[in-house]
């Protein structure tokens, strides 16, 4: 039997659609069956809620009075610079963006306690920030210094785009080495001490869609506390990892670019974070809906952390060095136990993401689209899959000032 | 007059193996109780004791402390967290040295024992959102 996206967009109109969470649906389809489930079952709400560097917010700013271009400029939101290489009145913060006074890790372990996330946080809790640009001033833009205040009602457009969010599968990191050391993946205690993970597992979105089939380009998202959209492919997207007999990926595999309207979002679901000797970085809110158009769709939400595995990757060597070599491969299931066992070693885990955070968001969605204000959509098009032939590439770094073209001929470049 | 105060000392990883505590307990008419000690990922020492005796002796004491490089607060410092701020993550929990932030397995929520903590403040770093705060 095989559903559509309009049937299902009825059901929830008329109030009627059956929707439970990714971590309900487990329950549900061994109890009931695939065949019964696939039936009953219209939506599967997943989430994710963690750290994700690749995010930001792109703002336009109304016209100052001389105007101003901020194109070629340099720009400060509380002292943490944009990027301001486009028209005149745009710009984009990014999450891990810090002021220049940062001591960043000068004294080590730096700590970070203001960047990027943290200005998106503050202007949406409702707050001022000071906006001070300079320019170089042309015939049509005249001004060269603005300093103003500025809050998230006063710009025309904001909006939160990240380019890399919602990993399907994430490492496992450990420290080796005999120090302790500060990573993206928090302090790692040295001799295996302690290891860290970030996935929501059964509950991330796209391990329960794990070859794409209906989260694609125009798939409507819950973002932020807001409603957003996926955009395309995420960098760094890579459908070709290891896979496990049912589809789930063993490595990072997709992931997702995803973009809203940062005015509805909230900063219960969008979190500034500073991580101690690594740098800002903001924790973003997702969840999606998967349509269970058919018993295969179904089979692949009822995964479960027991059979998603993680590489546990050591993050003194391996990950600095990029060498290929894990120590081996453990379950979420094993993850949440709260200790795992490496080189016969008991070692305590903690998680950077929110599982409770998630759980929140999957049902949040799961009201919305009980309540009939969210409406599925159909992709515009596909993510790509294995089929894509897309790879993962390392760079392979040419020795700078010479360049090799692809004609084979080396000329060397103006400094 | 006769007084009864709790502290914190953080022993820098250069104080770790200096008789400090001996000393203290010789030279200085104190009477202490150690409540809690531990070390932290860093090679810190955290001792949390209670100091009885006279004030000029306490006072001398806390002075000797000072003076050898090892931090003193008073336990009345309190460490809270901010419930807004708070993702329950759980990072916390592998930090904590007296298991006042513990993770609830069915729930997965983070909870704050405040009876249970020390105020060690080693949290306060650890945590991403930078939930747990000092108060004075
Ligand atoms: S580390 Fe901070 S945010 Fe995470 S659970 Fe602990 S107090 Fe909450
Ligand atoms: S200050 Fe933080 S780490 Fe220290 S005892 Fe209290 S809760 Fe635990």
């Amino acid at each position: 039997m095989l559903k559509t996206i309009v049937e299902i967009n009825e059901r929830i109109q008329k109030g009627e659609a059956v929707v439970v969470t990714a971590e309900e649906v487990i329950d549900i389809a061994e109890k009931n069956g695939i065949t019964r489930a696939t039936q009953e079952i219209d939506v599967v709400t997943t989430a994710t809620f963690g750290p994700m560097c690749s995010s930001g917010a792109y703002f336009n700013i109304g016209q100052a009075k001389p105007r101003i271009k901020f194109g070629g400029s340099t720009i400060y939101l509380n002292d943490v610079p944009a990027y301001a290489g486009w028209a005149a009145a745009d710009l984009y913060l990014g999450a891990t963006a810090i002021p220049d006074h940062d001591p960043r890790n000068k004294v080590y372990p730096g700590e970070f306690i203001y960047g990027g996330g943290h200005v998106i946080e503050d202007l949406l809790e409702g707050k001022d920030v000071r906006l001070v640009a300079s320019a170089y001033g042309t015939d049509c833009y005249p001004k060269r210094k603005l300093e103003t205040w500025v809050n998230l009602d006063d710009f025309n457009q904001a909006v939160l785009f990240n380019v890399r969010n919602a990993s399907q599968n994430y490492n496992v990191a450990v420290n080796s080495s005999n120090r302790i050391i500060y990573t993206y993946m928090g302090m790692l205690k040295p001799n295996l001490g302690n290891a860290t993970y970030s996935s929501a597992g059964q509950l991330s979105p796209l391990l329960n869609d794990p070859y794409y089939k209906t989260i694609g380009i125009g798939t409507r998202i819950f973002l932020g506390g807001g409603i957003g959209y996926v955009t395309w492919q995420g960098t760094q997207h890579n459908p070709d990892v290891l896979r496990s007999e049912d589809g789930v990926p063993r490595g990072c595999g997709g992931t997702l670019a995803v973009i809203g309207d940062l005015k509805q979002m909230s900063s219960r679901w969008l979190r500034g974070t500073s991580f101690l000797g690594y740098g800002c970085n903001m924790m973003v809110g997702i969840g999606i809906p998967i349509p269970i158009l058919s018993e295969e769709m179904l089979r692949y939400t009822m995964v479960k952390d027991a059979d998603i595995v993680a590489p546990v990757v050591d993050y003194s060597d391996a990950y600095p060095q990029r060498k290929s070599d894990i120590l081996g491969e453990v379950s979420y299931a094993e993850l949440k136990s709260g200790k795992i066992v490496l080189r016969e070693k008991e070692v305590p885990t903690a998680s950077l993401s929110s599982y409770y955070k998630a759980v929140e968001i999957a049902h949040t969605l799961k009201r919305w689209i009980q309540k009939g204000e969210f409406l599925l959509t159909e992709p515009v098009a596909p993510l790509p899959g294995i089929e894509s032939g897309i790879i993962l590439k390392p760079l392979e770094e040419r020795p700078a000032g010479v360049s090799i073209a692809k004609n084979g001929s080396i000329y060397r470049r103006r400094e | 007059m006769a007084i009864s105060i709790k502290v914190v000392l953080h022993f820098p990883r250069h104080l770790m193996n200096q008789p400090i505590i001996y000393h203290l307990a010789r030279h200085y008419d104190v009477e202490f109780n150690i409540l809690k000690a531990s070390i932290t990922p860093q090679e810190e020492g955290v001792l949390v004791m209670e100091l009885k005796g006279e004030q000029k002796d306490y006072e001398g004491g806390i002075k000797y402390l000072t003076d050898s490089g090892v931090e003193v607060h008073p336990l009345s410092r309190n460490v809270a967290r901010d419930e807004d701020k708070c993702t329950h993550c759980g990072v916390c929990v592998a930090v904590c040295p007296v298991g006042a932030l513990i993770l609830d397995p069915a729930t997965r929520r983070v909870d704050f024992c405040e009876s249970k903590c020390i105020a060690c403040e080693l949290c306060i770093k650890a945590c991403p959102p930078r939930a747990m705060k000092v108060c004075l």
